[in-house]
């Protein structure tokens, strides 16, 4: 039931309502859960609802997402021994 | 996809298993033949890791086991069983609900699909669907409000915009359920034996990073965010074994295109401006205090409990179900003596095989395979 999907921002209807699209379906969403909805914005939908903004192209942020995890292993090397203290991503302390 | 997409997702994918499997043998050496276990906390993620074989990449000492995260799965029996009386005593009563609970069936194996015949059982995709069922029904409809933190702002939104347009023949049988105090339950419990938490994706998208921080300070385990794809859930496990390897424990986020560090607070306070933690039955898990939402007062005159009297929570386990066990990692589907024989998707006796993100239905599915 968690289940969302990203789709883009085509048209602003309204201050709580927007059409958004993708691979060619355009359905309209209710858009009163973010702070400044625009046009273009790549949103989750969920239940009709707009949920979250992505930071950009869901495929384009997955990849980055994975090459910087990644990092010096995309190669192929060996992976580093638990050090990943270049992520950005990571919160709080490992110990 | 692009082939140009399609290509740098898989040669990632490789390095990804690749790592996967350096890290394990590292884990391995240190301690040999130990099992690692990695708990998926959301059903959608059940669903995605079946789906895209990510368990036949993984190295046979990584074992995925399910949590409570799929909002049928844990709710009593006796939810579905109290929504079907109350649409037989009042005939003014239309049902909505979303479409996985019309087919869990009651402690008496009737199901809402099985009241389609009455007229006054209604499908729906979105909570604002239900304006339009209310101007058009002229009923009283009473929504079945299941599901996590993803869904409840949708709900708390749709009732906010309802009282300004003042309907009134609308009310919500509340069965919300939070995620963090399930894990408190979960982690807390003896019997626990998960050495990694996959984090959900959505809920963490309202909640954002700080609610989890529990996991960190009390039990020091990896707990990662991931997303739903298959590279997003392959980074999130490379992710917790890199963490299990290094011997941390602590909170990172995979998911960060859509996951922000702090949530989305315009979400979280439209649902705390409409519903306050209450008190929860969980099937599986029992009451756990603060575990679900109830209407504040100023929106209590939505609340179908109180508008129709409705009984108390119970919950009795289907004969040999393992249901509340599964929800807890504790068994696998194929595990139970039930499955794909007298339990299925045509004739499910447990929710998990009944829902689109029930750990059972996933596995019936998409494979049966030990892992």
């Amino acid at each position: 039931m968690c289940l969302a999907v990203p789709m883009r921002i085509q048209k602003i209807l309204s201050a709580d309502k927007a059409l958004v699209g993708s691979k060619g379906l355009t359905v309209e969403a209710d858009v009163s859960l973010l702070s400044n909805p625009a046009l273009g914005d790549y949103v989750i939908i969920h239940a009709g609802y707009a949920i979250e903004t992505l930071t950009g192209e869901d495929a384009e942020e997955r990849i980055r997402m994975a090459a910087e995890v990644i990092g010096d292993e995309f190669a192929g090397g060996n992976p580093s021994d638990g050090d990943n203290s270049r992520h950005r991503s990571r919160r709080g302390t490992p110990d | 996809m692009s082939t140009g997409i399609g290509k740098a997702t898989g040669e990632l994918a490789d390095s990804l298993v690749r790592g996967i499997r350096e890290y394990t043998d590292k884990i391995q050496f240190e301690v040999p033949h130990r099992e690692i276990v990695i708990m998926e906390v959301c059903g959608t993620h059940t669903v995605a890791l079946r789906k895209h074989g990510i368990h036949s990449l993984l190295p046979p000492h990584i074992s995925l086991v399910s949590g409570p995260g799929c909002p049928v799965c844990v709710t009593p029996s006796s939810y579905i069983g109290n929504a079907i009386d109350l649409l037989r005593k009042n005939d003014s009563v239309l049902i909505a609900t979303f479409g996985d609970m019309a087919k869990v069936p009651d402690e008496r194996g009737r199901t809402l699909a099985g009241e389609a015949g009455s007229g006054r059982v209604a499908v729906i995709y979105s909570p604002a669907d239900l304006f339009g069922l209310c101007e058009r029904s002229g009923r009283e409809v009473v929504f079945l409000g299941i599901g996590f933190e993803t869904t409840v702002p949708t709900i708390a939104s749709m009732l906010k915009a309802a009282r300004g347009a003042g309907i009134r023949n609308l009310s919500v049988y509340c069965c919300f359920k939070l995620v963090p105090p399930a894990l408190k339950a979960l982690l807390r419990d003896p019997a626990c034996a998960v050495d990694a938490l996959l984090l959900p994706g959505h809920v963490s998208a309202i909640l954002g990073l700080g609610p989890y921080e529990f996991i960190r300070d009390l039990y020091r385990i990896p707990a990662v965010v991931a997303g739903f794809e298959g590279l997003d859930l392959l980074t999130a496990i490379y992710m917790l074994l890199r963490q299990l390897a290094g011997g941390t424990g602590f909170i990172e986020n995979a998911y960060t295109r859509v996951v922000k560090e702090q949530g989305n607070l315009k979400a979280v306070a439209i649902m705390e401006e409409v519903f306050a933690p209450a008190e929860s039955l969980w099937r599986g898990l029992g009451t756990i205090p603060l575990s679900g939402l109830s209407l504040k007062p100023e929106f209590s005159d939505f609340n179908a409990e109180a508008r129709f009297g409705l009984p108390q929570l119970t919950h009795r386990e289907p004969a040999g179900c393992g249901c509340f066990l599964v929800i807890q990692g504790r068994l696998k589907p194929l595990d139970c003596p039930l499955f794909g024989t007298r339990c299925t998707p045509d004739r499910p006796v447990g929710p998990c095989m009944v829902s689109s993100e029930g750990a059972c239905a996933a596995w019936f599915y998409y494979g049966a395979s030990a892992v």
